[in-house]
């Protein structure tokens, strides 16, 4: 008891913080490993400058501006552009509304976007796309400013969320004398029409699947495992293939599905599958004290898993679910075997092109980047997503 | 001691001769007992005769296979609507405390009322800070299971079940996770709820809690009941050779 008058407030050890001492803590700390970053930095030094004179001396980037068009939007008709702008502005309205109105994980995600718009607008773009990507900033920012805590506008805006599919399909295809074909839909553009849909789709669809392999019903669970374990065993290239060369044979009569929409299907089906496993993955992990917690409180089981499991499950994969999400983005790319000319494909036609023959590296290095960025953004809203949730604290 | 002043001759839960089996392993070995409206019983027993597995069937968390229950009028069967009425009737309270860790304190009280009874949510929120007052932790409210003590977890179980307001409450070994100094917080509150009339099983080792409150104190050896007796028979007279080693067993600590 007496030690009690001797105690005093101590300062935790080594308090000193700042660049100098985290170079000595990482890269100095012992004769060996300052070898090792001296070496380090000698190797970097040489990769980076090669990549640098290539890159702004050598390299031929005006195949880029050249067809960015292309890039973009594929053979979508320009007089029909207008199109594309009004579903991309109505989405940014969308978005910056979503953003004032909720906090934390939407208003990431808008930012994460706008980030990308703000890149397109700083890249030597054409004009006009450049002019796009400032409109639809601007939009952001002043639907956010006028949703801004205007809670009563919540059930307009996830309506307006609902009906944006059915509007952007219905824009970007037009309707009678101006009908724009799926056929010349392609670039960017398609890659993102397949990535959002087969995101937005292979999601429930995977939940219900890993909610169907924990099924106590033989039948539901049956289907469920032999579903998920035959898509598992395919590669996605034969699944494509299948699409879109024996589905039209098993279609009645001379019904033709749009070549689009299959390899839609066929991306979320597949990707359905590694969502189920990724959700039944922490499905398993949540002990079984919870389910009994909810029964004992009389929860029937679709509120169990409701409200107790799905919630748990699902922040507990949100890294491998996001990973699901990432490797379908880049997945899209395969659609290119099937004839669609997205992103990748585009950019092969283009080489193929005399005129910008033994461009390979900026092509591909320019659509690496564009993959890149998406990509990020994703990774990048995941973990603020996480952050948000305080995963690992509760 | 004596029997409790709240007490009465109604049944509240008749057990027939209920027995269970896990595979071949015969865990409950034909139970039969009934317990009056207001009745506290304390049940204990050495390790693995089955002391949970018999509260576990009574809110059907576990299915007997043989014998009949009945709850407040309503006999167990398979029947899914049978199970949850009785299951808005039995509140339950475990030794792991099964909060749900990705909701506030106060959400995990009010999920049941608002998704099961029906209540809305600020009657529900309502009546589940006045619970949280009287578990003596308000200020617990707005915080995540993960960020208060055990203690103040397990009351926080307590006031989940009685959020529905049931007419019976189970507690599993309620205070054996627990940390010995926040033992008696989740014991006082027990206490003051078996003093408000409420129907309780509980499953302890805490005897000075069982002489204290219990009205018949049941024990447990290998699925059958050996030995049931108001708590002075109990402890001061017990029948039985197992009862005896029990008694000074537990006694010792
Ligand atoms: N789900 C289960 N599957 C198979 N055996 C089980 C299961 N649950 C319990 N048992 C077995 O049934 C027996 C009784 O278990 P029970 O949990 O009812 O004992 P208990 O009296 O509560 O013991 P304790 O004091 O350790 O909690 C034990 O031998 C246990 O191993
Ligand atoms: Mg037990």
């Amino acid at each position: 008891m007496e030690n009690l008058a001797f105690t005093q407030e101590v300062k935790p050890p080594n308090t000193q913080k700042g660049p100098v001492k985290w170079l000595k803590d990482n890269l100095f700390s012992t004769w060996y490993n300052s070898i090792l970053t001296c070496l380090g930095l000698v190797i970097l030094f040489f990769v980076f400058k090669s990549v640098f004179t290539w890159v702004f001396t050598q390299a031929n980037w005006k195949v880029i501006p050249a067809n960015l068009q292309i890039l973009s939007i594929g053979s979508y008709p320009l007089e029909q552009i207008w199109r594309v702008s009004s579903v991309i502005y109505g989405l940014a309205v969308l978005l910056g509304l979503s953003a004032g109105i909720w906090n934390g994980l939407t208003r990431q995600i808008t930012v994460a976007i706008g980030c990308i718009g703000a890149i397109i607008l700083l890249l030597p773009f054409h004009i006009s796309v450049r002019e796009h990507a400032l409109i639809a900033n601007v939009i952001i920012a002043v639907c956010f400013a006028i949703g801004r805590d205007r809670d009563n506008w919540k059930r307009w805006v996830v309506i307006g969320w609902v009906l944006s599919f059915p509007w952007t399909m219905i824009m970007l295809h037009g309707f009678g004398a101006d009908t724009v074909t799926t056929t010349n839909w392609g670039g960017l553009l398609l890659t993102l029409i397949l990535a959002a849909i087969g995101i937005l789709a292979c999601f429930p669809l995977g939940v219900l699947l890993a909610l169907g392999r924990r099924s106590q019903l033989p039948a539901i669970r049956w289907v469920s495992t032999i579903y998920i374990e035959t898509v598992r065993g395919v590669p996605l290239i034969t699944l494509l293939f299948m699409g879109s060369l024996l589905l039209p044979i098993f279609m009645p009569g001379d019904f033709q599905l749009d070549k689009v929409i299959r390899a839609m299907v066929v991306l979320t089906l597949f990707s359905a599958a590694y969502m189920a496993e990724n959700v039944r993955g922490g499905l398993q992990a949540i002990p079984p004290g919870q389910v009994e917690a909810a029964q004992a409180v009389g929860l029937t089981y679709p509120k169990t898993m409701l409200f107790i499991d799905l919630p748990q499950a699902l922040r507990s994969v949100i890294p491998a679910i996001v990973g699901q999400f990432i490797a379908l983005f880049k997945d899209t790319s395969l659609v290119s075997v099937v004839g669609l000319l997205d992103l990748l494909g585009i950019g092969r036609s283009i080489l193929g092109n005399p005129d910008w023959q033994g461009l390979q590296p900026e092509v591909y290095l320019f659509i690496a980047v564009i993959y890149f960025i998406f990509c990020y953004a994703m990774s990048f809203v995941s973990q603020k997503v996480e952050a948000d949730l305080g995963i690992g604290k509760h | 001691m004596a029997e409790n002043e709240n007490t009465t001759n109604d049944p509240i839960i008749i057990c027939e001769d209920v027995h269970k089996w896990f595979d071949d392993f015969h865990v409950l070995k034909g139970i039969t007992t009934t317990f009056k409206k207001g009745e506290k019983a304390v049940i204990c027993g050495p390790s693995g005769s089955g002391k949970s597995t018999f509260i576990r069937t009574i809110n059907h968390l576990e299915e007997h296979q043989r014998g009949t229950i009945i709850v407040d009028g309503i006999e167990l069967s398979n029947d899914l609507r049978n199970i949850n009425l009785i299951r808005q009737e039995v509140g339950m309270v475990f030794q792991q405390f099964n909060l749900f860790p990705h909701l506030t304190n106060l959400k995990n009280i009010t999920l049941g009322p608002i998704q099961v009874r029906k209540m809305s949510k600020s009657a529900a929120e309502e009546a589940a800070l006045a619970l949280l007052e009287r578990m003596d932790i308000a200020d617990q409210a707005y915080k995540y299971p993960a960020e208060i003590s055990g203690g103040q977890q397990q009351r926080v179980a307590i006031a989940r079940a009685l959020a529905m307001e049931p007419k019976i409450m189970l507690f599993d070994e309620p205070t054996s996770a627990l940390d010995p100094e926040m033992i008696s917080e989740v014991l006082d509150v027990m206490r003051e709820l078996a003093h408000s009339g409420m129907t309780m099983l509980v499953v302890t080792h805490e005897m000075g809690f069982a002489r204290e409150v219990a009205d018949r104190i049941m024990f447990f050896d290998e699925g059958v009941v050996i030995e049931e007796a108001a708590p002075a028979d109990f402890f001061d007279n017990p029948q039985h050779e197992r009862t005896k080693l029990f008694i000074s067993q537990t006694l010792q600590h």
